[in-house]
């Protein structure tokens, strides 16, 4: 079993297995990739990498999609 | 000889390289529900449909995304900022939007004041330049100042989109002359943004002379949404018919439509 790490989903406290991708973690989630956005520590990651993208301790997450506004 | 057809044809309504039937574009705020939101929106007519950027809940306690409910190939999905008050928020949002949608444009929005929300005018024309800079077609929301339109156009936004009247207010076209003053001595689109509160203020703001409005309050909160989003869509077609079509000259004393000869002894 890998160690669970911390990091920071939509500003609160999330615990993920160490070594988890960005992909993972959306699947963890139950959310869907194509409607969501994800910025990592900042930096927009596009669909296609998040696979390849692996989040560390304290890594800031943050996951968008379209509501309603005008 | 032209034919009725021809005469009421109007030019294409073009922002940023694209052409668009309708002159009305709606946001989908607001809302009693997402199906009201629906029934509305195809109602308005409109293809521009504004979205907001923001986070999942990851509880499940807040709707879904918008997308859940709305067509993306048959509506062009507008990305705003609302709810930013700094360039950088903006800017940040801007790229969110673009990465979740489907386009390259923004309805940019930098908020100065929180009561008012009037725009933050130097914030907005710093972010029109980076986004600018980064290809976005940028859209931006502004008060009724020339002075920032001619500024925001000649920082490259591809339309510059002054309010009626404050966000969400329904208080109607409160400075045509501004508006009309605005729409005159910019070359980009200009598209009236917020303010407007019934099928009349959405006519008279037509009139001006603009290229078109943008609402969101006005539908979502009337008692019937979808009935009034039918209003506004004949108002905006009606108002940019009028303006098209030119009014007479207003009089102070009366002239009688029927002639004045051949009346009986």
């Amino acid at each position: 079993m890998p160690e669970t790490i911390e990091i920071v989903v939509n500003g609160e406290p999330h615990g993920v297995p160490d070594g988890s991708t960005l992909l993972e973690l959306l699947a963890a989630l139950d959310l869907d990739a194509r409607t969501v956005v994800v910025e990592h520590n900042r930096r927009i990651v596009r669909r296609p990498g998040l696979g390849d993208v692996r989040v560390g301790p304290g890594d800031a997450i943050e996951l968008v999609h379209f509501v309603g506004g005008g | 000889m032209a034919t009725a057809v021809d005469l009421v044809r109007d030019t294409p309504f073009t922002i940023g390289g694209r052409s668009f039937h309708s002159r009305l574009m709606v946001g989908t705020g607001k809302y009693p529900d997402a199906a009201m939101m629906v029934h509305a929106v195809e109602a308005s007519g409109a293809e521009i449909v504004t979205v907001a950027v923001r986070r999942v809940d990851l509880d499940r306690r807040r709707p879904e995304s918008v997308l859940h409910h709305l067509d993306s190939n048959r509506y062009f999905l507008l990305a705003n900022t609302a709810g930013c008050y700094t360039a950088e928020d903006a800017i940040r949002y801007a790229r969110l939007g673009r990465e979740a949608g489907f386009n390259e444009f923004v309805k940019l929005e930098v908020i100065g004041d929180e009561e008012t929300l009037l725009p933050d005018v130097q914030g907005l024309l710093e972010a029109t330049k980076v986004l600018v800079r980064e290809g976005f077609t940028v859209m931006a929301y502004t008060n009724e100042d020339l002075v920032t339109a001619l500024r925001l156009e000649a920082a490259g936004a591809a339309a510059v989109m002054p309010l009626a009247s404050p966000i969400g207010s329904g208080l109607g076209l409160l400075h045509p002359l501004w508006v009309r003053t605005i729409k005159r001595r910019l070359t980009v689109p200009v598209v009236v943004d917020a303010g407007v509160g019934t099928a009349s203020d959405a006519c008279l703001t037509m009139e001006q002379g603009v290229d078109g409005i943008l609402m969101n309050t006005a539908i979502a909160q009337a008692r019937d949404p979808a009935l009034m989003a039918h209003a506004m869509r004949l108002a905006v077609e009606a108002g940019r018919a009028a303006f098209r079509a030119g009014r007479m000259a207003k009089r102070d004393v009366a002239l009688p439509s029927s002639p004045t000869e051949g009346m009986l002894d």
